[in-house]
């Protein structure tokens, strides 16, 4: 009897294996496809959620500069206007005329923010009383009302009023302490990087050293608060809520990612160049300084953007040193009250109205378009630089 | 005079005398090169050799003056500090100028100043380890004189005290003075966010990395690994906020769909996005393991006729294992300690249950509100935050180091 060849196509056994194969890269294509899809379901969330605080209603209205608003700014209103005008946006009123006496008595036309509430009608995301939103519909009819863009969401800073809020205050907040991290982290992380690749000798402090940095880079970040708050706050008295003490923390966050990347980017170069160096009667230092440093500089501030990068999203240890305070106005040094933009975004979140929300979203599109530019320049700095040897 | 005035003058003071230091030193070098004499190391090197002898002493003298004023063993006055320094800065100049000679060799001792001070730097890393482990464990024997470690390790009632509900308006649910620190309601809802993140990002994130090293192109690999990482770089206060306008209202939703009743702090909403945060930690780690297998092995494999995906399940998965589960703690270790999330999508109420529609809180969030809040400093709620940190610290190292070692070891067998 003829035995039956096995591996034909045709044999049941060979094509459930061939189903099996097949379903098992289905899975895997899948899994992928899903993590795509959480991508885009994530930005087109987050940017249909945000992209309405970039634009806002603002109504003509007639300023009746009046005895009584030298008192109360509402009153330079008529009274049907009191409801839809943004009550922040008469509040300076008594000052400006305290300021300039020969503003009382006059009137005059002014494009003013509304009520945020009517801001929130227009763009569809709260209803308002029937007779309310009759009124403002009329308004619009008659061309009173309009919308532009919301430069005042980038120039003016945190507010108790989201049509008044924006992000200025907070940005500033963030260059400072990015700029603390920066000058504490970059030359620390450079020069502890030379030090493990082109110095140190090959003993047990040195392997501590390294088994240490790797540690550090996976400390939970909320670890680093509880450090900046007991020793730079408590035991240093540096003010809380400050850039400084918020930097500093930052900059210990950052140290072992710029530490890691220097060093990659110092192995990089390749040994003949050491060599020669040293065979032209070169000391350690003077190989470091002028062969291998200028040619891993690009790798060396790559990766130092891509921590500030990190550093810049960090959120959780700067609540703990107290950077969630309310800061309307941009801070001046680094050593007044700051607030940092994912904060003010944490801030805002918290909000329970509802005109905060769009905000909230505005404010993380800023902040993911500031950390991809600086990714990008990242990326851009290795390709236009880097070189193989 | 204030700390930074001081440091500022000393600052100014010092530039123009290390300017000065720097061409006398280098100007005495010369002159003896003009006249003959033949130098060990070039008239720069003097130069700095001369700065080195200036400054060096009088900033440590100055740092030596900070350290013990802030650790209160002596207070000097800062003018006397800065007096002292400038003095010892001159000293400093002198000697300098004056051990400038033929067979001094600067150029060494310049390499062996440029070595410890960079020897310094590194140390500091060690230094922020020590000051984490050292300032998180006194603050923990802090509240464990308060607190009995077999309460804050058994206890099922965590409720610091008043000001903490009142902070979260629920200032009438407790009595006056009552407090317990028993953690495990803490650690159940951190364990629960975990297991939820993991069960999560585990399926998606590894077989995106079997897709992306045995099937995908080269092409389709350079679109799909980036595209990937993007998940790994966006804050985690933005995941927070997705998690707690968007996905906690569909998973409401869905719940109540299906008729059972979820609360709009639930932690499985966290726990979802936490693992999507991880996605990226799991795919991109578990991708290096797979790729550094040895073709051999797949080829061995391929020979005895197995599909690509008997090869896989029954080679390559195995051998990655020990890099697959590093990468699995590790995901664990990062999903342990995240804040932002949980402090935006949870529930702030200790609260123990299986049941994931339920709100429940988490070590990290009880963290935060006993920090952010207006309370004395040495209350025994703001010291539970260091005890809770001491735990995490712990966890997350240990977590760390099993896996760094499991790598080492899964490097060594493929090397």
């Amino acid at each position: 009897m003829q035995r039956r060849l096995t591996g034909s196509a045709n044999d049941p056994r060979i094509k459930a294996r061939y189903r099996g194969e097949r379903r098992f890269k289905a899975y895997t294509v899948t899994a992928l496809f899903v993590a795509f899809a959480i991508i885009v379901a994530f930005f087109t969330d987050i940017i249909s959620q945000g992209y309405s605080a970039f634009y806002r209603t603002e109504i003509n209205v007639t300023l009746d500069y009046n005895e009584r608003a030298e008192r109360i700014g509402r009153f330079a209103l008529a009274e049907d206007m009191r409801e839809i005008v943004s009550r922040g946006a008469v509040r300076s009123i008594p000052l400006d005329i305290r300021n300039n006496p020969e503003l009382a008595g006059t009137t005059r036309q002014e494009w003013v923010p509304t009520y945020s509430r009517v801001d929130q009608y227009f763009k569809g995301n709260e209803e308002l009383p029937p007779e309310m939103a009759a009124q403002v519909e009329e308004l619009k009819e008659a061309g009173v009302i309009r919308t532009t863009f919301n430069w005042a969401f980038f120039t003016s800073g945190d507010s108790k009023l989201p049509e008044l809020a924006g992000i200025f205050s907070a940005m500033v907040g963030s260059i400072f302490v990015l700029f603390v991290t920066l000058i504490f982290a970059f030359p620390i992380g450079v020069m502890s990087a030379i030090y493990l690749e082109e110095f140190a000798p090959d003993n047990k402090l040195t392997q501590l050293i390294e088994v240490n940095i790797n540690n550090l880079a996976a400390v939970p970040s909320i670890i680093f608060g509880l450090l900046g708050l007991a020793v730079f706050i408590n035991t240093f008295g540096a003010p809380r809520s400050s850039a400084v003490v918020g930097g500093l923390t930052l900059g210990l966050m950052t140290l072992p990612i710029i530490i890691i990347s220097t060093r990659a980017a110092l192995r990089a170069v390749p040994d003949p160049i050491r060599l020669g160096a040293f065979a032209m009667g070169c000391s350690r230092w003077q190989v470091v300084r002028d062969h291998v440093l200028p040619l891993s500089l690009p790798g060396i501030l790559t990766g130092t953007i891509i921590g500030l990068a990190q550093a810049m999203g960090e959120t959780a240890p700067l609540i703990i040193v107290g950077m969630i305070a309310y800061i309307p106005e941009a801070p001046g040094s680094i050593f007044e009250s700051a607030t940092v933009l994912p904060a003010q975004i944490f801030t805002w979140a918290s909000e329970p109205r509802k005109a905060f929300v769009e905000k909230t979203a505005a404010g993380i599109i800023v902040l993911l378009a500031v950390l991809l530019t600086l990714n990008a320049a990242a990326v851009f700095l290795r390709r236009k630089f880097e070189r193989r040897w | 005079m204030g700390i930074g005035l001081a440091t500022l003058l000393l600052l100014a003071a010092l530039t123009p005398l290390g300017l000065l230091a720097y061409r006398l030193g280098r100007g005495k070098a010369l002159a003896a090169m003009a006249s003959g004499i033949s130098m060990h190391s070039r008239p720069q090197q003097y130069g700095w050799y001369s700065v080195v002898w200036m400054g060096l002493p009088a900033l440590g003298v100055a740092i030596a003056a900070a350290l013990l004023s802030v650790f209160g063993l002596i207070a000097p006055s800062r003018e006397l500090v800065l007096i002292v320094s400038l003095a010892v800065a001159a000293i400093g100049l002198a000697h300098g100028l004056r051990a400038i000679r033929p067979e001094v060799r600067a150029r060494n001792a310049l390499d062996r100043v440029i070595r410890y001070l960079l020897l310094g730097a590194a140390l500091i890393s060690i230094v922020t380890t020590v000051s984490i482990v050292l300032s998180v464990i006194f603050e923990a024997m802090r509240f464990f004189r308060e607190v009995s470690v077999w309460e804050f390790v058994t206890g099922t009632v965590w409720s610091p005290g008043d000001t903490f509900l009142e902070a979260a308006g629920r200032g009438d649910e407790v009595g006056e003075g009552t407090s317990f620190f028993g953690s495990v309601p803490l650690f159940a809802g951190t364990f629960m966010v975990t297991a939820i993140a993991m069960a999560t990002a585990l399926p998606i994130g590894l077989l995106s990395a079997i897709f992306m090293s045995e099937y995908a192109t080269h092409r389709q690999r350079g679109i799909a690994k980036p595209i990937l990482e993007i998940l790994a770089g966006i804050p985690t206060v933005v995941y927070g906020f997705f998690a707690a306008i968007t996905v906690t209202p569909i998973v409401v939703d869905i719940a109540n769909f299906f008729g059972l009743d979820a609360s709009y702090s639930n932690i499985l909403s966290p726990g979802i996005v936490m693992g999507i945060m991880i996605i990226p930690f799991i795919s991109s780690l578990s991708d290096d393991v797979i790729n550094s297998i040895p073709q051999t092995l797949r080829e061995g494999a391929y020979a005895l006729g197995t599909t690509k995906s008997e090869t896989i399940r029954q080679v390559i998965l195995p051998a990655a294992l020990p890099g697959i589960i590093s990468a699995f703690l590790l995901g664990v270790s990062r999903a342990l300690g995240e804040t932002m999330i949980v402090v935006m999508a949870a529930g702030v109420r200790p609260n123990l249950t299986w049941n994931p529609l339920e709100d429940m809180t988490t070590v990290t969030v009880s963290i935060v509100y006993s920090l952010t809040g207006d309370l004395a400093f040495d209350s025994p709620q703001t010291l539970s935050a260091f005890a809770l940190g001491l735990v995490l610290f712990t966890v997350t190292l240990m977590l760390n180091l099993v896996s760094t070692y499991l790598v080492r070891r899964f490097k060594q067998r493929y090397d």
